[in-house]
């Protein structure tokens, strides 16, 4: 009366063949829970901003905010084109222009750090390439550093006045994002 | 728990550890070689059922809040923006709010499920105590994320049932209308209430997550019951629960979410109200309120009765004195496959239930209004009086000697549920 | 054989509890807003599980929309991205560019601290019409046209009942009295809307040759406003196809195995 209950064999194929295919399925279901934290469509179509340039005046700076991002834009002066211009390549700790309008491999020299329609006009994203802060010598009474441009106060950070990183952590010079010239004095960034 | 332990660590790390956190010798005990009953039906696989979609619920619910606004002039919008941009938001909110309908339609059967076969009786009214309060638990945190759409019917749900506070006036003059202000942080609902059930919608899951802890450990020290109501009493009578039910689970649960993705690919606004897709407007209320499908029964309730304070009475009366069956029923036998009275009873008690819950969509009014109150009271019936009445003289019909009897269709005929086994811990 | 018999009977109990569950639901559906007899079924392209939407039924809808409703109703929560997004009207990126800039936004503080209008881009979300419920109904005789954005899921009906609606309109019968600005429309709950009937033959320009009459006005529009609802039908109808299949098959796959292992019991 009583039945003998075979020991099961755990490893039956037809189990494996289920498990398994259940286990690619529920791998295959968890890339909308991961997916669904990258920036969303809203996020993605507001990637332009458009600047009018014609207020700024020599010497002066201004900040504008794209993605989120501050983006800084300095109207600089022929001394600090000048000092710019005369710094060697080999001098300078990140060679590579890091402006997304010209190569990858372009060298970072002043020319390659602007715009050719307006060499005097410096456009980049103003967020240290150390660790994120934002550097100093936007305003007139900040501390610009060793080289006269900027200055990143979390962890001393020197950039010249083409934006290039000259002493200090930061690994890279600032970014260029990709913008243009639409009239005149007008960019469109991104 | 009910066994002895059959793990053997067998790497030095599966020994180091078992003397210091035994985690692998519970797994191997209580979910692989857990004694389970060999008869159990399709009927049993829900509680597995329900595991995964609270596990569902859980996972979605956490990444939908990562988009949502909890303000009340943000929060409609961004369910949409939800359903329009977020990557994926679209599937994580038809499966959140679908995933809520396949929740209570699975625990309605598995609630059935327990009173068909006595699963309350003893040794096993903490369990189903314990699952009343995870029913109570659910429908409070269902009730509330309905809120949060912040559409019309959210709106005035929330104003309908925050409102059944404002009974207790009757009983003590003011104390109902404080208290139902303290419930909106207002003088009507508004931006502080919504505030406040979202957190709340956010905490009960995990209160939920505990409940269920205690539910399967209140199941593993007695053990499952059975179709038959018998306990296990020869080493034939149960099966290891891996691999035999872990199969068995994943089968039903694969058919059930056959049935979930069909309603969230398909149509995943059936069975919510069309008019929750209009903004919440606190100057106009719809013409019509309804409830989600899965409180109406419930609701046919709450509006049979004409007195407000009694009708709030009947209307908790109606969920709480589920817990009290292990107490209201009086029969020693506990499968009602034995119980040949008991069984139209019963019958007429799921149709009683869900007759309420189409008259709970009905407009309280005329004929819908005079069945709401003939089933109310059919359902206080069945619970107050044919349980504990019926069990003193009903005559049980023949059982089989065991479980393994009744799989291998022998012992028709065996023995009467007198023997000590088949009755229910009253000796 | 009876191990055949037996789960299959339960398997069968349980299903029929299921069924039970969803022809109650079937059975007890909301109660309608609208007149439940004066909507008829019409046939979709999106309605059935592989539809998909008709491109060219849409942007037709689109140009009704704008044409027409949009003197009275939004859609706030469109984006004119949205027109050119697959699954939608999918008009071409330049067209998308030339809509929105149609429209003239909102936007600042400029440097000077004021707010200026800009024509749009196409990530802005499509203009209401009037600033507020307060200044729709000082506009429209107390009345409010509602935003249209999510309106075919938030009736009974949907595209089905906005067809209806807009092709409902009818000379009131003798012994009704209607109200001062009011139109007869048994579709509508009470009989009485406040919006005249919209919709005249050729009052929209097609250009792909679709007759213009009513009826095509009103499906072309009642569709735009589906999409408007649901833009992620498509993606929604194509995903589910694909899961629908891997569950079957993984259904298959757990029955023949547990079948296998439930076959070892000695019976």
């Amino acid at each position: 009366m009583a039945t003998k209950t075979v020991e099961p064999n755990r490893r039956d194929f037809m189990t494996i063949a289920a498990g398994s295919f259940a286990a690619v399925g529920g791998a295959a279901a968890l890339w909308p829970f991961i997916d669904q934290m990258n920036p969303d469509a809203s996020t993605l179509s507001l990637a332009t901003v458009e600047v009018d340039l014609a207020p700024i005046e020599e010497g002066q700076s201004i900040t504008v905010s794209w993605r989120g991002k501050p983006v800084f834009i300095r109207y600089r002066t022929s001394a600090e084109i000048e000092e710019s211009r005369s710094v060697k390549l080999d001098d300078l700790a990140d060679p590579v222009a890091r402006n997304e309008n010209v190569g990858d491999s372009a060298p970072a020299t002043d020319q390659n750090r602007v715009n050719v329609k307006n060499e005097k006009m410096l456009v980049m994203i103003g967020i240290c390439t150390h660790l994120g802060c934002i550097p100093k010598g936007q305003r007139v009474g900040d501390e610009k550093g060793e080289y006269g441009g900027w200055f990143c106060p979390c962890h001393g950070s020197h950039y010249d006045t083409a934006g290039r990183i000259r002493k200090g952590p930061a690994p890279r010079n600032l970014d260029v994002p990709a913008y243009d010239y639409i009239s005149e004095t007008k960019i469109k960034i991104g | 728990m009910a066994h002895a332990s059959s793990y053997k660590p067998n790497t030095a790390i599966a020994k180091w550890f078992d003397v210091r956190l035994p985690i692998m010798r519970l797994m191997h005990d209580q979910l692989q070689d857990f004694p389970t009953p060999r008869n159990l039906n399709y009927l049993w696989t829900f509680g597995g059922i329900l595991t995964f979609f609270l596990v569902v619920q859980l996972a979605t619910g956490i990444v939908l809040a990562m988009h949502y606004v909890p303000h009340e002039s943000m929060a409609f919008d961004s369910v949409e923006r939800i359903m329009r941009d977020v990557n994926w938001g679209w599937l994580l909110r038809y499966m959140h709010s679908n995933g809520a309908s396949m929740f209570f339609l699975a625990v309605y059967i598995h609630i059935a499920r327990g009173m068909y076969y006595g699963s309350y009786k003893a040794p096993r009214e903490v369990l189903w105590v314990l699952g009343v309060f995870l029913f109570l638990a659910m429908m409070a945190t269902a009730f509330m994320g309905y809120s949060l759409v912040w559409g019309q019917m959210s709106f005035w749900a929330v104003t309908v049932i925050t409102n059944l506070f404002s009974s207790l006036d009757s009983i003590v003059p003011g104390l109902g209308t404080t208290v139902v202000q303290w419930i909106w942080g207002g003088f009507a609902v508004g931006g502080p209430t919504l505030t406040r059930l979202f957190s709340l919608h956010y905490l009960l899951p995990f209160v939920i997550v505990g409940l269920v802890i205690l539910h399967i450990w209140a199941l593993h020290v007695p053990g499952n019951n059975n179709p038959t109501g018998i306990d296990i009493k020869t080493k034939s009578d149960a099966v290891p629960f891996h691999p035999y039910y872990t199969l068995k689970d994943a089968y039903a649960l694969c058919l059930f979410v056959i049935l979930f993705m069909g309603f969230v690919f398909y149509a995943p606004n059936f069975l919510g109200d069309p008019v929750n897709y209009e903004q919440a407007d606190p100057l106009q209320t719809p013409p019509h309120i309804v409830p989600e499908w899965y409180f109406l029964p419930f609701y046919a309730i709450l509006r049979a009765i004409p007195d407000k304070l009694f009708g709030v009475i009947a209307f908790a009366g109606s969920i709480g004195l589920l817990a009290f069956l292990p107490w209201l029923d009086t029969s020693k036998v506990r499968s009602t496959r034995y119980r040949p009275i008991y069984k139209w009873f019963f019958a007429l008690f799921i149709i009683v239930v869900l007759a309420l819950g189409y008259l709970g969509a009905k407009p309280a009014e005329g004929v819908y209004l005079l069945f709401s109150r003939i089933g109310t009271a059919l359902y206080f019936g069945h619970l107050l009086v044919v349980l504990p009445v019926l069990g003193w003289f009903e005559k049980p019909s023949a059982m089989p000697g065991s479980i393994t009897d009744d799989v291998l269709g022998k012992g028709s005929g065996g023995s009467r549920p007198s023997a000590a086994s088949a009755s229910p811990g009253r000796r | 054989m009876r191990k055949f018999v037996s789960p299959a009977r339960n398997l069968a109990f349980g299903l029929a509890g299921t069924f039970l569950f969803a022809a109650a639901l079937v059975v007890a559906p909301p109660q309608a807003v609208g007149k439940a007899d004066q909507i008829k079924a019409q046939s979709w392209s999106f309605s059935a599980p592989f539809g998909m939407y008709d491109r060219g039924q849409l942007q037709r809808g689109y140009k009704v929309y704008k044409q027409v409703c949009a003197a009275c109703h939004g859609l706030r929560l469109v984006r004119f991205r949205n027109l050119g997004e697959p699954g939608g009207p999918e008009f071409s990126a330049a067209a998308v560019k030339a809509l929105a800039a149609e429209a003239e936004v909102q936007d600042g503080p400029n440097d000077d601290g004021e707010m200026f209008t800009r024509s749009g881009r196409p990530s802005d979300a499509f203009v209401s019409p009037f600033a507020n419920v307060n200044a729709a109904r000082a506009a429209n005789n107390g009345a409010y046209p509602p935003d249209l954005s999510v309106m075919a899921k938030a009736r009974v009906g949907g595209p089905d009942y906005l067809y209806a609606l807009l092709t409902g309109y009818k000379k009131a019968p003798g012994d009704m009295k209607v109200g001062e600005g009011m139109s007869y429309n048994p579709v509508f709950t009470g009989g009485q809307i406040a919006m005249a009937s919209p919709l005249d033959a050729d009052s929209v320009e097609y250009t792909d040759g679709t007759p213009q009459i009513l009826e095509n006005y009103a499906k072309d529009v009642s569709a735009f406003l589906m999409w408007t609802a649901e833009p992620k039908l498509e993606e929604r109808h194509k995903l589910g196809f694909r899961f629908m299949i891997y569950l079957f098959i993984l259904a298959g796959f757990l029955y023949m195995a547990k079948r296998r292992v439930w076959a070892r019991l000695k019976h």
